[in-house]
This record gives C-alpha cells, structure tokens and sequence, in this order.
C-alpha cells in the first residue's frame, strides 16, 4: 500500500521530468555525436567531429565562464550588505517597504527592464551625465560591462531573498551571547552572523549562477551582438545555422559544465555545514 | 521602600549596584528607581511575576541595556555606557543561546578566545576540559549542540559563562526549559557549583520554590520596583505585604481594618497579629497565616468544616471553611494526622494557631 502510494504520489512529475527533461537530453547527447545534413539539421553518424570542432567558439565559452562567476561574485557583494541591513537594521516598517522594493522589478518582464538599461548606458545617459560633468566615459553599452551590469540588476533580487531569510532566521540572542563573552560587533559578526547565514548565500549564489550560464537575453540586448554567452551561440546554431549537431555538443558540454559545479557545490556545503540538514539549494 | 535585612552577607563588599537605576522603553517603566546591592560571593534572585522588571534589572547588568536615569555600578566602576563585551560579567540565557555552527568545545571557549592577547591554546582546552568537568559532561566536547539532550545544552551554556571566571554569573530564568525532576537536580547542582567557585551569582525566576532553595537572599519585584529584599526565610516569616507573603510560599488572607497596637477587625471580628508593617489606625491590611502555622483538631474554640482532603505524601491539604474567615488552607503534618485521625470532608472540626502566626500586612 505504502509502496503504491509512493508511486501514485511520484507519477506526475516522473512522467513531466521523463518527457520533457530526460528524453530531450539523450536526443541532444545522440545529435551531439551526429553531422550537419546538407541543408541544416542532422544526419545520424557516430563521429567526434562536433566536439573538435568546439574551440570554435571558444569566445562564448569564455565570456559566460568569466562573466557568470562575476556577475555571481557582484551580486553577491551588493546583495549581503542589503539583506542584512534588511534582516538586521531595518525597521519592520522599512523592511516590508524595501523587501517590496526588492520583488517590484519581477512584474515587468526582463526585456523591458534591460531595454531600458540601453538608455540609461548609452548616450544620453550616465555617460552624458558624467560628461556634463566633465568625465568623459568610454562606450558602455555593448560591452562585456554592460552586461554584466544588466545581469547583476537582473539577479540581484535572486540573491537578495535567500541570504534575507539566513538572517532572518538567525536567532538574534546568538549575537546578544556572543556580546555577553566578549566579541565586538564585528566579531561576533565575522564569527556568528557570517558562518550561520552561508547557507543562505550559497543559495543566492548556485541560484544566481545556474541561471547565467544559460543567459541569453541579457547578452543578446547589452551586448549588442559583441558580447555572446553559450545560450546565445545555442539559439544562433539551432535556429540560425541550423547546425544540430554542433549545437548538440555545445549543449552537451554545458550540462557538463554544470553538472561538475553543482556537484562541486553540493560536496563545499557538506563540507561546510558538517551534518546539517537545513543545507540544501533551495 | 526596600527593607534590607541584616544577614552574614552585608558584611560583604559590593560587588555591583544599582542606584536608583530606572529603564523606560517608550511608554512602560520596566524599572523603577530600582537601588539595590549586590555583595560579593552571594547568590541573589530577582523573583517576580512576567512583566515585573527582574530581566531588565538583569539585562542592564549584563550590559544589554542601558537604564534611563539613574546608575549601574560594577566592582565600583559606573558602567551606564560600557557595552556588553567589556564587561566582566557573563549570562546563562533563557534558552541557552548555544552557537549551533560550533562544537560543545568550541562554545565554551568561545570566551576565552576573544580575550586579546588571545590565551595560548593548550591553556584553553585545559580551562574548557575543566568547565566539562564541572557541569559534569566529560568528554563531550566534539559534540555538536544538536546532539545533546534540553538537560545536557543547560549544561553547556553554564561551562560557557563560568570557563570564563566572571565576576558575575547572570542567570535568566535558566531551569525554565526543564522538566520538574531535572530541574530540581540543577537547582542542587547550580547551588554547590556557586559555593565552589565562590562567584556571585544573579538569578531572575518567577518560580518562587526555585528562588527559596537556592538564593542567599531574594529581592522581589514588583511593577519595575523592588518590593521586599531579604533571604528566604525572612521573606517567608516577616513578609512586609500581602503580595510577597502570596508569592513567597502560600498563604491565607483576611482583609480587615487596622485597629491599633495589634488588632484586625474583619467580619465583626476582631483578630489579634504580629505586626509588620506601619498602618495607620482605620487604614485596611491583610492578615496573613501560612497553611502549616493552622492547626486543625477535634475540639477547641473555631469552629470550621472540612470542604476537601488532599493528601499530598508528606503531608495532606484541608480545605476548611470558617464561618468568618471564608476559605482557609491548612497544612497538616502525617504526624499530626496520625494523631488525630484524617478529618471526612464534610465533618466538624476546629481550628487554632499561635497569636503570633497571624502576620498583619499591607493589603498591596
């Protein structure tokens, strides 16, 4: 009875995951191994010519793995101070206030919002400010740091709510005890208040992460077509090039990618939070 | 106002005081001009009802608050403005407020490493191997908090404020989590522990038995203010209001009208007390007996009926009813009872007691 429940209760989202998930993923790994048909697509053939041929496009590789860990690695510089501000500081009245301000951005959709940081870098805005000051800048938009501008505004919030709840949730007489025997501020921040909300931010950051390594609008918008991450080459040889195959092995490699981060973040937290079980991704 | 009453321990020096130390948070006076002496090496309780003002007076020692007006004074340095962490005073908090991220080791020397210079790290573990085995829980220092019992974490937060030798050991409401026979051993064990170390010890409860077997002398609070301070016997026999004498130990009552010298008139009565407090002739006071001062017997001159028998091991509870007084509980020893034979609810019987055992109160 147990056991059949168990599959009852399993059955719907085994099925969704199967279809859509695991099936996909073996097709990408059998095209990956295939060859380009004549006019676009895929033959079947047993070849490695596809993974060769991935140095290729080795400038998509390269801006997504330097600009996803940045981009994690700002977000996380900016989000920290403003989530234990919000957790810690702030008064119940700004803290609803601000934590609402944190979510607004989610209900107008991302196009827009990095469209509109299209005007805020080009021209007419910050550099004309700077310049009317009389800094000149130098081109900002379409540059790998306009999108990394448009990723960390982007994710922030992301990385905002789950170190918020760490804290949150960080029993404030710790910080009191921690007083009582004799740690400054500081201190007691370093050594109570960081090591209890790391879960929170390894959160913030695997969640942060694993969503840029897929990115492709916000390249595809700030970057103005200089400026490529692995999810724009995807679209570019599936839909454009309508090389499958290559496609396939530029997929393939990052699942792989991701696979060996996510295990090596899995193995970091359980060497961080010993046995606790209040560690996880989400 | 506070009356302090002489005991061995006056003759020791302040080891803290407040002076009419007051702390206001928005509207609520949760201290009231609270002035008290805290001598070396005693074991004081602050005992009170929720809401009383024993964790302020607590927390501005601690350093956690700063009063309003007024003064905290520790080993006679003024310290209104001296935070928490530099003072030589540490805490066992309500519900331990153990670090979940360290190991039972490294919360109890915890203390000890934000000493500056730091100690070196053999003498550490020494000090917290000593801790362990004062709070007897040898051994246990790799553990991890979680894996100890409610019993074993009260333990832990103790080794974590004594490894630090304080000056004073603060303690809010520190067997509250416990069930009544644990409790019952660390009250023995808190006890014995401040009698070998010599360290004066502050409790805040609200548990009256708990205060009576363990402090040297109780101070209770009463709205921010300090009603009575007196060691427990004092408390209980020469109790300066109808308030303390309720919450130190039971108590029967009778409301009446202060008569001069030592009379009460209640119900057409007149009843004569030992008097302790200052009435005014015609102003209202409590008289008070304790439920074991009453003797109940066969034959005498009050005459009351029994309403209930609750026998309670080592000795059994009446409730009897007086045809003046209302109510009244009586204590009756086994030996007594033995003697006289166990009074059937319902059935006549009278009821005596010394004329001194009838207290004469303040009806606050």
């Amino acid at each position: 009875m147990q056991g059949r429940t168990t599959w009852l209760l399993l059955a719907p989202a085994a099925l969704w995951f199967g279809i859509m998930l695991v099936l996909p993923l073996c097709f990408i790994v059998v095209f990956s191994f295939g060859d380009r048909g004549p006019a676009g697509g895929y033959v079947p053939a047993f070849t490695l010519a596809q993974y060769a041929n991935l140095p290729s496009r080795f400038a998509v590789f390269r801006n997504t793995l330097t600009l996803a860990p940045l981009g994690t690695l700002m977000a996380l510089v900016i989000a920290y101070p403003l989530a234990y501000f919000l957790a810690l500081q702030a008064s119940p009245r700004w803290r609803t206030l601000l934590l609402i301000l944190v979510i607004v951005p989610f209900w107008t959709s991302i196009l827009i919002r990095s469209y509109a940081w299209i005007f805020l870098l080009g021209g007419q805005g910050i550099p004309a400010l700077f310049a009317w000051a009389g800094i000149p800048l130098p081109r900002l938009v379409n540059t790998p740091f306009a999108v990394l501008t448009g990723i960390v505004y982007g994710y922030l919030p992301l990385m905002v709510l789950p170190i918020y709840v760490s804290l949150d949730r960080l029993d404030k007489r710790l910080l009191e005890a921690s007083a009582d025997l004799g740690a400054p501020p500081f201190r007691s921040f370093l050594q109570i208040t960081l090591p209890l909300s790391l879960p929170g931010v390894a959160t913030g950051c695997m969640l942060v992460f694993i969503l840029l390594m897929g990115e492709y609008l916000i390249p595809s918008v700030l970057g103005g077509g200089l400026v490529f991450f692995i999810g724009n080459a995807l679209v570019d040889l599936f839909l454009q090039s309508r090389n499958w195959a290559f496609g396939a092995a530029v997929s393939v490699s990052l699942v792989v990618i991701m696979l060996i981060t996510v295990s090596a973040y899995m193995w970091l937290m359980r060497r961080l939070g010993g046995a606790r079980d209040d560690v996880s991704l989400m | 106002m506070p009356s302090s009453t002489s005991s061995a321990m006056n003759q020791a020096p302040a080891i803290a005081e407040f002076r009419a130390a007051s702390k206001r948070f928005g509207p609520v006076l949760a201290a009231d001009e609270v002035s008290l002496t805290i001598r070396r090496g005693e074991f004081l309780t602050f005992l009170g009802p929720s809401g009383c003002g024993k964790t302020t007076a607590l927390r501005m020692l601690a350093g956690f608050e700063a009063p309003t007006s007024g003064a905290v004074y520790l080993d006679g340095e003024r310290v209104n403005d001296m935070p928490a962490y530099r003072r030589p005073v540490n805490m066992v908090f309500q519900h331990y407020a153990l670090f979940p991220h360290l190991t039972v080791a490294q919360n109890i020397a915890y203390g000890l490493l934000q000493r500056r210079p730091r100690p070196d790290k053999a003498e550490v573990a020494a000090k917290v191997a000593r801790a362990l085995d004062m709070v007897r829980l040898p051994g246990f220092g790799p553990r991890r908090i979680w894996e100890m019992s409610g019993g074993q974490q009260q333990r832990v937060a103790l080794a974590r404020a004594i490894v630090n030798e304080p000056k004073l050991l603060l303690l809010d409401e520190p067997l509250a989590a416990l069930d009544r026979k644990l409790r019952r051993e660390m009250q023995i064990e808190l006890q014995t522990l401040q009698r070998q170390l010599g360290i004066t010890f502050v409790l805040v409860t609200h548990d009256q038995e708990e205060a009576l077997s363990m402090s040297d002398r109780i101070c209770i609070m009463r709205g921010g203010k300090i009603v009575q301070t007196g060691s427990p016997t004092v408390l209980y026999d020469e109790p300066i209001s109808r308030y303390v004498a309720d919450f130190v130990g039971k108590s029967n009552f009778v409301d009446g009208i202060f008569a001069g010298h030592n009379k009460v008139t209640a119900h057409g009565t007149t009843f004569t007390g030992r008097i302790l407090c200052t009435p005014a002739i015609g102003s209202k006071v409590t008289l008070s007996i304790r439920p074991e001062q009453i003797e109940l017997t066969r034959d005498g001159l009050e005459p009351v009926q029994v309403v209930n028998r609750i026998f309670l091991g080592e000795h059994t509870e009446y409730l009897v009813r007086h045809d003046n007084m209302g109510e009244l509980l009586v204590r009756v020893s086994r030996q007594a009872e033995a003697a006289e034979g166990p009074f059937d609810p319902g059935s006549e019987a009278f009821v005596r007691w010394a004329p001194d055992a009838a207290l004469i109160l303040d009806q606050d």
